[in-house]
């Protein structure tokens, strides 16, 4: 394959997972690198088990100081003030990572995303963000987008009881197995600010009313000036003030939304850690996934919320293969 | 839910962990991130080097620990002030008896075998206390709540049984590739390193008449002052010289030189390791001779093992396979994800969570107030996880009701013992049975019987059925009963001599097919027995649809892995969603119903 074999220390540490992906994608996983900003709980459960899963590298950005609350679903955060006292988030998160797999280099990038340039996103196949507004989002992505090399790019979001990935994978080619063949597969990936500014009223029927409610949220932080989860229930009336009236521009009918959901989604500031153990797991097997080519990776939206338990996929896309065929799963290429 | 109101039932309760590998450190990290103060954890396993790829709260220096106190530690580390109690111990053992369950509010299952699966729910039941159990394999998950009474308990619908192989494949016929492993690990291992007093049907057809001659015996022992090099080869020669004459060429002393385990070995190769690793059990290891038995984690065993199933599938043409491959499926090595199991831990916290907010007495079926949960490889339904309606007790369960099983055994020429290994021990689980004949005690195991009734009981074992001092014939009810596990169950006895069906692994089929012998089918059912008594449909004639490939077949009790236990067929209406088994890729479909979506709201 790539040359390069795996090592005996290797192959007896990955021994399990190799036989869930093989010895190539492990190959290729050791040689990627990853980006999160935003240790929150769902991205610490990520970095473990991309950690686990044996990457080449992972960089953390979170400026942060940390406080009680960072730990509240972080458990890469001892609760010993000795420890994190004076540090930044990203520190502590990066100190508790090295000792999950002495073969994965974790390190710390300090600063602001937003003014980092191209040939800072350039050294990374994979950028996870995490609590960043809409804009900051979007800047990102497209910063990502710029660049000649694919940089896989994702968000997550847990409020409450629920939880939200977005996956950009521009124009993702990849192989998997149909019955005793290898298919190789194509899928063409819309933008975050693509994705979101899909009519909602050309979005299908079904559509998960997590998706209207996260976006009413992230509009109602973003008017407001507001930094991620901001928000709290004396903000009840602005935000059902708010949904109404995007709702009308929208011509979707206001019940689509329930105000019981928006009423969860700002009460719950702090994030609910089994939840983030079910995003960042799902958000690691995709992220696997991407990286080694192998298997369908989802697209474009994830949604889970513990009231129905349900862990569904959403392909919202504005491009011709859109709403109408969100379930159609890629191209044949052959 | 995230909110603080909903913190006291979670603070207050105190919660039974079994099982500390890969859903155990992830729910054992989760719980106590969901803020859980009082935890107990049952592991009877050390740390090994696989396990730390997802496994995360080990380092490299635990190996070797207790998996159930290093996870403890390792949990104090980051949030210190927790009680967490560990139990380096069998699950099974007599100590975590009914009374050790009832103080517990809620069971988690982390395991990774049916036999402590089953253990566990008995006792459960027994002492009234909600389970939520789970299970993972490489990408596919699942989590099921069981309540007593309220929903199905986790025996309700039999598990597939661990798969075994016709005799004459294993040593005459061979097709696949996990028949050749089979005979390496099972016969030819056993037979060269384990205990000689086992039976082992290890019968090498020769080429060469002179040989029957030879009792057949005395062929795998080494000779006085044998040259362990020539005892080598005359093994080789036994074994596979009959069937291949690759030998001329092969020097038994070569250095092998073989790193990769993801090579596939040439004959010469295997042959090459064969008789070095034979050398080097009788050089290095001869102590353990005659007490071995295979270890997935005994490097040597499994060079053993993938070598002479190699020279064993090359002659009957079957493609070679590599170490790596032939590991996992002797070792019955199951895949395994962190991803999957911190998914699957996430879940299992929000079951359990539901099961101490909420009185269970007022929960209805079709509340949707538990759910269990699939977690899939591919999108179905739109969907990765799928909840799906919980499902009501069975009321033909011998384990939660009190429905009595039904047994087909000859009476005149099978043994208590037979009955009590085969039928009370592998079938129904059970450790400590008494068995019982109206009022006459016929058997029971204990620490503080006397001798005489020691002495009765090891008499009536070698009895035959209908000659036993209060003889079983048909139409007898016999009384199974497990005192650490407070399981009853009646079984109605049938005498049978001529068999006029087929059946799989005993349970539940029952459909007329030839007028045969007039002894039973030893090939379809090799215990000569057959138990019946669940009513579930026989849906899942074969082996259950899931133990199709290798990995599960032919799996062994207590390997070291997480294993799913996946549903069976039992009526269950609606559409089909397609779990694919990740091990060989192909489609396993199954039909649950989907839960509906419960919100209203939804008008257009």
């Amino acid at each position: 394959m790539d040359g390069e074999e795996l090592t005996e220390q290797e192959t007896a540490l990955y021994d399990r997972q190799i036989r869930v992906w093989g010895a190539d994608a492990q190959r290729r996983l050791s040689k990627s690198h990853i980006l999160v900003y935003g240790m929150k709980g769902a991205v610490a459960e990520f970095c473990k088990n991309i950690v686990l899963a044996g990457v080449g590298s992972l960089t953390l950005v979170d400026d942060r100081l940390v406080t009680e609350e960072a730990f509240s679903a972080n458990f890469l955060i001892p609760t010993n003030e000795n420890v994190y006292s004076g540090k930044t988030i990203a520190e502590v998160c990066c100190n508790s990572l090295k000792e999950f797999n002495p073969m994965v280099r974790v390190s710390v990038e300090k600063g602001d995303l937003s003014s980092f340039g191209g040939e800072f996103y350039d050294k990374f196949d994979v950028v996870v963000v995490s609590c960043c507004s809409v804009a900051k989002k979007n800047l990102i992505n497209e910063k990502c987008r710029k660049l000649s090399k694919r940089v896989a790019f994702y968000t997550v979001d847990c409020r409450d009881s629920c939880g939200e990935i977005f996956v950009d994978l521009q124009n993702h080619k990849y192989s998997k197995q149909k019955l005793e063949e290898t298919v190789e597969c194509q899928l063409q990936y819309p933008s975050f600010e693509e994705a979101i500014s899909v009519p909602w009223k050309v979005l299908p029927r079904k559509t998960s009313k997590l998706y209207f409610a996260m976006r009413v949220i992230e509009q109602f932080e973003e008017a407001e000036g507001r930094g991620v989860g901001e928000i709290s229930i004396a903000d009840l009336p602005g935000v059902l003030k708010l949904k109404k009236e995007i709702c009308e521009a929208n011509s979707l009918n206001a019940s689509r939304i329930p105000d019981t959901l928006l009423e969860r989604l700002i009460m719950g500031a702090r994030e609910f850690p089994p939840v983030c153990a079910i995003i960042g797991g799902i958000l690691g097997q995709e992220v696997i996934k991407a990286l080694s080519g192998k298997g369908d990776p989802l697209k474009n939206f994830f949604f889970f919320d513990v009231m129905d338990g349900k862990g569904i996929v959403e392909d919202l896309s504005n491009t011709e293969t859109g709403s109408r065929v969100a379930v159609s799963r890629g191209l044949t290429l052959e | 839910m995230a909110s603080e109101g909903h913190l006291s039932p979670i603070k207050g309760a105190k919660v039974l962990m079994v099982g500390a590998g890969g859903i155990g450190c992830e729910l054992l990290k989760t719980l106590a991130l969901s803020g859980f103060q009082d935890i107990h954890i049952i592991d009877m396993d050390t740390i090994e080097v696989s396990n730390l790829n997802r496994q995360f709260l080990f380092r490299q220096s635990h190996v070797g620990q207790s998996k159930a106190k290093v996870a403890r530690d390792a949990v104090l580390n980051f949030r210190p002030g927790m009680s967490i109690t560990p139990h380096h111990a069998n699950v099974k053992d007599p100590e975590f008896n009914v009374d050790f369950f009832k103080q517990f509010n809620v069971v988690l299952n982390g395991l990774d075998n049916l036999d402590a699966r089953r253990h566990v729910n008995r006792l459960c039941l027994a002492a009234d206390v909600p389970l939520v159990e789970s299970g993972t394999t490489g990408f596919l998950g699942q989590v099921t709540v069981h309540i007593k009474g309220k929903t199905e308990c986790y025996e309700c619908q039999p598990k597939p049984a661990p798969k075994t192989y016709p005799v004459c494949t294993i040593t005459s016929t061979p097709s696949k590739f996990v028949h050749c492993i089979v005979w390496a690990k099972d016969l030819l291992f056993a037979k060269l390193f384990g205990d000689k007093n086992q039976e082992n049907d290890l019968n090498v057809r020769s080429s060469d008449a002179t040989n029957s001659s030879e009792q057949a015996k005395d062929v795998f022992e080494r000779r006085k002052d044998e040259d362990i090099g020539q005892y080598g080869r005359r093994i080789y020669d036994h074994v596979f010289v009959a069937l291949t004459d690759a030998f001329s060429s092969v020097s038994a002393m070569a250095s092998l030189g073989l790193k990769n385990p993801q090579d596939k070995w040439s004959l010469l190769e295997s042959t090459r390791v064969f008789l070095e690793a034979l050398k080097q059990f009788f050089l290095k290891r001869e102590k353990e001779i005659g007490n071995l038995s295979f270890d997935k984690d005994d490097q040597l065993a499994v060079e053993f093992v993938t070598a002479a199933a190699n020279i064993r599938a090359a002659s009957f043409g079957i493609p070679l396979h590599s170490l790596f491959e032939a590991k996992g499926i002797a070792g019955n090595i199951v895949h395994a994800v962190a991803t999957t199991n911190a998914i699957i831990a996430g879940l299992i916290v929000i079951e359990a969570i539901k099961v101490l907010q909420k009185d269970t007495d007022n929960y209805r079926c079709g509340s949707y107030l538990f759910r269990m949960t699939y977690c899939l490889e591919h999108v179905s339904r739109k969907m990765l996880l799928m909840p799906v309606e919980p499902y009501e007790p069975n009321k033909s369960c011998y384990v939660c009701s009190e429905t009595p099983l039904l047994l087909e055994i000859n009476t005149h020429r099978s043994k208590l013992r037979d009955f009590v290994e085969k039928i009370v021990k592998a079938k129904l689980g059970m450790n400590f049975p008494l068995i019982m004949h109206g009022s006459n005690l016929l058997y029971e195991v204990g620490d503080d019987l006397d001798e005489d009734m020691v002495a009765n009981y090891a008499a009536n074992l070698e009895k035959v059925l209908s000659e036993l001092p209060s003889p079983v014939n048909s139409g007898t009810r016999l009384t199974v009963e497990d005192l650490q596990q407070e399981l009853v169950c009646s079984i109605n006895i049938k005498h049978r001599m001529l068999l006029n069906f087929h059946s799989f692994w005993g349970w539940g089929v029952f459909i007329p097919l030839q007028i045969c012998s007039d002894e039973f089918d030893e090939e379809k059912e090799p215990d000569g027995m057959v138990l019946t008594g669940w009513t579930q449909a026989p849906a899942v004639v074969g082996n259950g649809g899931s133990t199709s490939n290798a990995r599960q077949a032919e799996a062994e009790k207590d390997t070291e892995v997480d294993e799913i236990s996946e549903p069976s067929g039992k009526k269950r209406k609606l559409s089909e969603v397609d779990i694919p088994n990740a091990a060989d890729g192909t489609g396993n479909h199954k039909e649950v119903k989907e839960l509906d979506d419960d919100d209203d709201d939804e008008i257009w």
